[in-house]
C-alpha cells in the first residue's frame, strides 16, 4: 500500500538538478513523479522512480545525500470536491499531511496525489475504510 | 594635554628603573602566591631573583590563554577572593571563558589608565562621553565608564544596541565623545542617515574605537561620515581591558602603551625569540602593577610592532602600531572574539552534525556577518523542510548562546567542504580590513 519515494538534498547552486537527472538518465532510471520543495538556501527533490533500489546507490555514488521515505498514492476522482473529500476524511481522524504533490495518470485519466502523512498506517486505514483508491507501489512504478 | 603628566612623560631612564622595580616585586608576588607560576618557574630552574635588569625578562617562560583556561576560573589569581572586587571574563576556546579578577587597587589603576587614554584622545573634563561599549562581563563598557568618571567627564552608560535610541540620545544629550567598536560607529552613521539625522550637526568631536581590528581606510571613512576625530584604542581583558594602549590625537601614529604598568615585547610567534624594535611580531605583555591576576609575558596573539621613538605629544611611553592580525586563528566578529575551535566544539555537540564546517566572515554594509556552512550528512538529512530548518536554527541558537555572536547556518551538500589534511582551511574572511 505504501510507495517508496527518494528524497535528495540539493544545495542552492546552479546545475544540481541537471546533475541529478543526468545521473538517473545515464543509469536508465525513469522518473514517474516529482516535486521540488525549496527554501532560500536549499531544496529537497522528491522523486518516485521506476527502480528505487537502483536509484538510491547510483545517486549516493554521485555524492548526493539521499533518503527513502514511505508515501501514499491516492487516486482522486476527477470531479469537483474529489480532493476535498479525501482531506476531510483525514481531518476527521486528525491526521496531518506533511506535504503532497499531484500528477495525472497516463491511462486512467484520474489524478494521483502523493501524500506524506505524520501517521502513515492510520491514514491508509482511514482512506481504505472510506473506499478511496490507494495505488500500490508496483502499479505506480510501472505506469 | 595629560592626565598624569609626571608619569606619562617620565624620562626613559626613570621609567625603566620604575619598570624594573615593579617587575621584581610582581615576580616575587606571583612566585609566592600563584602555584602555577611557582611550578613553571621551578620547572625552568628560575627564581624571581634572576631578574636584575629589564632584559632578564626574556629568561622567563610565557603565559598563554591555554594556561588561563587550565586555571579556570580563579587559579591564576594572586590575591585572595576577599580582596577581589570585580570579575570580568572573555570568551575562551572551548566555551569556558577566560576569567580575570580586579582588586580595588586594580580598578583604580584601570580607571586612571583609561582616563589617561581619554585625555590622549583629546577628551577632557566637561565632555559628555557616550559609552556604547557593551556593559557586562565584557570589559569594554565598565572599563571606559570608570575612566570617564575618573576624568571627571559626564558619562552616558548607554551600552550597545538600540541604534535609534543611541542617535536620539546623542542628539538630545549633546554627546561630544563616542566610544564603541569602529564597525558599530559606521552602522550608527548609516542609521542616522536613514533617520535623516546629520552627524555634522551633532556635537561629537572625538570617537575612541577598539575591540576589533580596523584600518587607516576605515578611519578615513569614519571621520568623514561621523565628522569626528577617530582614535584607536587597544586592550584585552587578560591584561586589564580597554586602555592598555591608545593613540594620541597629536600624532595618531601608533598607540602609546602605558609602560609604567605594562612591559611590552615583540616576539617571533614561531620561535618565541624577542624581535628588535620596529619588527613585526606577536605582542607579549607583562603586567607590573596588577594585583588580582598579574600575568608574566602573556602572549596576546596580536601582531604588531613596537617603537621607542619620541612622539610629538611628549609622552615617553613606547608605541605599538595598529594591530595587523593574529598569530592564531581567532576571529573578531562585531567585537566578539571567536575561535573556529569553539564553533567546532558546538557543532560536534549537536547530534548528527559532522565536524566538517566552513566559516565565512564578511562585512555587509558596515556590520560583520558570520555564515557557518555545515554539511548535511545522511544521518541528519530529513525529507522534511521544517526538520532541516529547525536544525539550522539550532546551530544558530547554540552558537549565539555559547559565543554571543549571531550567525547564519547554511546547510550544504556532503563532501563539498575541504577535508582536514593536517590543517584544514576553516575560515574564509572576505572583510577588507
Amino acid at each position: 500500500m505504501k510507495v517508496e519515494q527518494i528524497s535528495i538534498f540539493i544545495e542552492n547552486k546552479s546545475g544540481r538538478l541537471a546533475e541529478i537527472t543526468r545521473v538517473l538518465g545515464d543509469a536508465g532510471i525513469n522518473i514517474r513523479a516529482l516535486s521540488l520543495a525549496d527554501t532560500s538556501d536549499f531544496g529537497i527533490l522528491r522523486l518516485i522512480v521506476n527502480d528505487c533500489a537502483k536509484a538510491n546507490p547510483v545517486l549516493k555514488e554521485a555524492g548526493f545525500t539521499v533518503s527513502k521515505t514511505e508515501v501514499v498514492a491516492v487516486e482522486v476522482p476527477d470531479h469537483p470536491g474529489g480532493l476535498s473529500a479525501i482531506l476531510q476524511a483525514l481531518d476527521r481522524e486528525a491526521i496531518n499531511v506533511e506535504y503532497m504533490y499531484a500528477f495525472v495518470e497516463r491511462c486512467g485519466g484520474n489524478a494521483v496525489i502523493i501524500f506524506r502523512f505524520d501517521e502513515t498506517d492510520k491514514a491508509i486505514a482511514t482512506l481504505k475504510a472510506q473506499n478511496f483508491s490507494i495505488l500500490d507501489g508496483s502499479r505506480l512504478y510501472n505506469l | 594635554m595629560f592626565f598624569n603628566e609626571e608619569f606619562e612623560t617620565l624620562p626613559r631612564p626613570a621609567l625603566e628603573a620604575l619598570q624594573l622595580k615593579r617587575l621584581q616585586s610582581t615576580l616575587e608576588r606571583v612566585y609566592a602566591n600563584v602555584p602555577f607560576y611557582k611550578a613553571t618557574f621551578d620547572a625552568a630552574g628560575i627564581k624571581p631573583s634572576i631578574v636584575t635588569r629589564l632584559e632578564d625578562l626574556q629568561k622567563l617562560p610565557f603565559t598563554t590563554k591555554q594556561d588561563m583556561r587550565d586555571s579556570y576560573p580563579y587559579g591564576l589569581f594572586a590575591a585572595p577572593m576577599e580582596e577581589i572586587v570585580r570579575i570580568h571574563a572573555s570568551s575562551g576556546t572551548t566555551g569556558k571563558p577566560t576569567v580575570v579578577g580586579y582588586t580595588q587597587n586594580d580598578i583604580s589603576t584601570w580607571s586612571e589608565l583609561m582616563a589617561r587614554s581619554f585625555v590622549a584622545a583629546g577628551a577632557h573634563k566637561g565632555d559628555i562621553i557616550h559609552n556604547a561599549y557593551g556593559y557586562g562581563l565584557f570589559t569594554g563598557g565598565l572599563g571606559a565608564h570608570y575612566g570617564a568618571e575618573r576624568l571627571g567627564a559626564s558619562v552616558i552608560p548607554i551600552s550597545g544596541g538600540n541604534t535609534k535610541r543611541q542617535i536620539m540620545i546623542m542628539q538630545d544629550f549633546g554627546s561630544t565623545v563616542l566610544t564603541c567598536t569602529p564597525s558599530y560607529s559606521l552602522f550608527m552613521a548609516e542609521e542616522a542617515q536613514a533617520e535623516g539625522v546629520d552627524f555634522k550637526k551633532l556635537k561629537l568631536r572625538v570617537g575612541i574605537f577598539g575591540a576589533e581590528p580596523w584600518s587607516e581606510a576605515m578611519r578615513g571613512e569614519i571621520e568623514e561620515k561621523l565628522n569626528l576625530s577617530a582614535i584607536d584604542i587597544y586592550g584585552l581583558s587578560e591584561i586589564m581591558g580597554p586602555g592598555v594602549a591608545i593613540e594620541c590625537i597629536e600624532a595618531k601614529r601608533g598607540l602609546h602603551i602605558w609602560e609604567d604598568h605594562f612591559i611590552p615585547e615583540i616576539i617571533n610567534p614561531e620561535t618565541g625569540e624577542r624581535l628588535p624594535e620596529g619588527e613585526r611580531g606577536e605582542l607579549v605583555i607583562t603586567t607590573i602593577t596588577k594585583q588580582g591576576i598579574p600575568l608574566i609575558r602573556y602572549r596576546t596573539r596580536d601582531i604588531t610592532s613596537l617603537t621607542y621613538e619620541p612622539c610629538i605629544c611628549g609622552r615617553t611611553h613606547a608605541r605599538i602600531t595598529r594591530m595587523s592580525g593574529r598569530s592564531d586563528d581567532m576571529l573578531i566578529i562585531r567585537g566578539v572574539n571567536v575561535f573556529p575551535s569553539q564553533i567546532e566544539a558546538i557543532l560536534v555537540g549537536i547530534e548528527g552534525i559532522e565536524p566538517h564546517y566552513m566559516l565565512i566572515v564578511d562585512r555587509v554594509g558596515t556590520l560583520d556577518t558570520l555564515t557557518v556552512q555545515v554539511e548535511v550528512s545522511e544521518q541528519l538529512f530529513s525529507d522534511e523542510i521544517k526538520v532541516l530548518q529547525a536544525l539550522s536554527r539550532r546551530v544558530e541558537k547554540e552558537i549565539k548562546d555559547m559565543l554571543g555572536v549571531t550567525c547564519t547556518a547554511k546547510l550544504v551538500e556532503p563532501k563539498t567542504i575541504q577535508r582536514s589534511e593536517g590543517k584544514a582551511k576553516r575560515v574564509i574572511d572576505n572583510r577588507k580590513l
